[in-house]
């Protein structure tokens, strides 16, 4: 080895070493199991742990959104149902008032007939009542004047006619 | 001849086995890197936390780094199996580069303390490794038989080829890394011999050092940026479909 190597410009520094290569294999094969071991798998497992957390982070805030913007919809169509329902509330009130309204007027109005009704019945009443009253005391009166002033010329069935006579033509006069 | 004359602390036939030699500097910079990545990489993942901050934003930003270059030559479903590889390799790299660019010790005449990726034995373990690795995930991964189809696609007469470049692809791979980070630290050590051998030289190369510091600096960066871009290329040549 020796004799080969030192023929070449690599012999400047002895050669190859069998001992020194089998010590930089055994370094190096010790020095990656022990990092693997204690440096580079933590670190990897940190590392695929964050990769993880944040993947997970992503998803989490993803539905968040989601179930937020739902939500949102169903709030505002909550409200929008909320409002149609007031309206149709409000449109309820206002027909519900009109057609009282159109009740009251009606029924105002059928009392404030039937009251007029009944009065001009009592006024006819009351007028047939005092025509009769009036009739009887006019009869009553004419025949008392009657009598004063014609008692001695007249027979009873003469003042009888007579007296019929006036009252019938008063009776037509009015 | 050793660099700039300064001797390698060479143990031969250890156990009294012929072709066993250990250079006591690489061993000993090899363990110090690796501690130093071990260190780095466990005190940024203590204490971790959902919301990153500090030292985990650092070692995240990292791993982040690293998966980009994977996630550049084949889909993150069967990438993610070489995340661990791409990151140690990376740093390993990185930090050895550095330690050499940081400093060079020599004691007596005896160089201790430099980069463990400036010996081409280590540069071409690791390109070994690496390729091997490649060998391994194809035939996990796709099953014996299409590893096999690999190696005559798009064209049967190719095979030759396609075996050529398995070496040729370690040979670069590893000898990519030695060139830079050796060159890097030879002439680090010829400014340092300059700065030392009186004041004017102190003053003629204080200012080329920081720059070439810096310089070594940035390319220790690409050199493992591209150790591991190729080692995830090669990966991707065995283990996706679309090759």
């Amino acid at each position: 080895m020796q004799v080969f190597t030192n023929s070449l410009v690599l012999g400047a520094e002895g050669g190859f070493l069998v001992g020194d290569m089998l010590t930089q294999l055994f370094f190096f094969i010790v020095l990656l199991v022990l990092l693997r071991m204690f440096a580079w798998g933590p670190l990897m497992n940190m590392m695929k742990e964050r990769e993880d957390y944040v993947a997970n982070e992503i998803n989490t805030a993803e539905k968040s959104r989601e179930e937020a913007q739902r939500m949102q919809r169903e709030a505002s169509e909550e409200l929008k149902k909320t409002r149609q329902d007031a309206q149709s509330i409000i449109e309820d009130a206002r027909k519900t008032a009109g057609q009282q309204e159109r009740d009251i007027l009606e029924s105002a109005r059928n009392e404030a007939e039937r009251i007029k009704e009944s009065a001009r019945e009592e006024i006819g009443q009351e007028r047939d009542k005092a025509i009769q009253a009036l009739k009887d005391q006019v009869a009553t009166m004419s025949v008392m004047i009657a009598s004063k002033v014609i008692e001695k010329e007249l027979s009873e069935q003469d003042q009888e006619k007579l007296i019929n006579e006036y009252i019938d033509e008063a009776g037509e006069e009015r | 001849m050793n660099r700039l004359n300064h001797e390698s602390p060479i143990v031969n036939d250890v156990f009294g086995i012929s072709w066993l030699d250990f250079n006591l500097s690489n061993v000993l910079m090899m363990f110090v890197a690796s501690l130093l990545v071990f260190i780095i990489g466990v005190a940024a993942t203590r204490n971790m936390q959902r919301y990153p901050k500090g030292y985990q934003n650092f070692i995240e930003w990292l791993i982040d780094f690293i998966k980009g270059i994977i996630g550049s030559n084949m889909d993150w479903r069967t990438g993610k199996l070489f995340l661990p590889l791409g990151l140690t390799l990376f740093a390993y790299v990185f930090v050895s580069n550095m330690l050499g660019v940081i400093t060079n010790g020599v004691v007596g005449h005896t160089l201790w303390w430099k980069s463990p990726t400036a010996d081409p034995g280590i540069t071409l373990t690791l390109a070994t490794m690496v390729v091997v690795l490649t060998h391994y995930y194809g035939v996990k991964l796709k099953g014996g038989k299409e590893y096999s189809k690999g190696f005559v696609r798009p064209l049967p007469f190719l095979l030759p080829f396609k075996l050529i470049e398995e070496f040729s692809n370690t040979l670069t791979l590893g000898l990519r890394l030695y060139g830079n980070i050796y060159a890097g630290e030879i002439l680090l050590g010829l400014l340092v011999g300059m700065a030392t051998t009186n004041f004017l030289g102190f003053l003629g190369a204080s200012i080329p050092m920081l720059a070439w510091m810096g310089f070594s600096t940035f390319i220790g960066f690409i050199q493992a940026f591209i150790f591991v871009m190729l080692t995830m290329v090669y990966m991707s040549h065995k283990v996706s479909d679309d090759h």
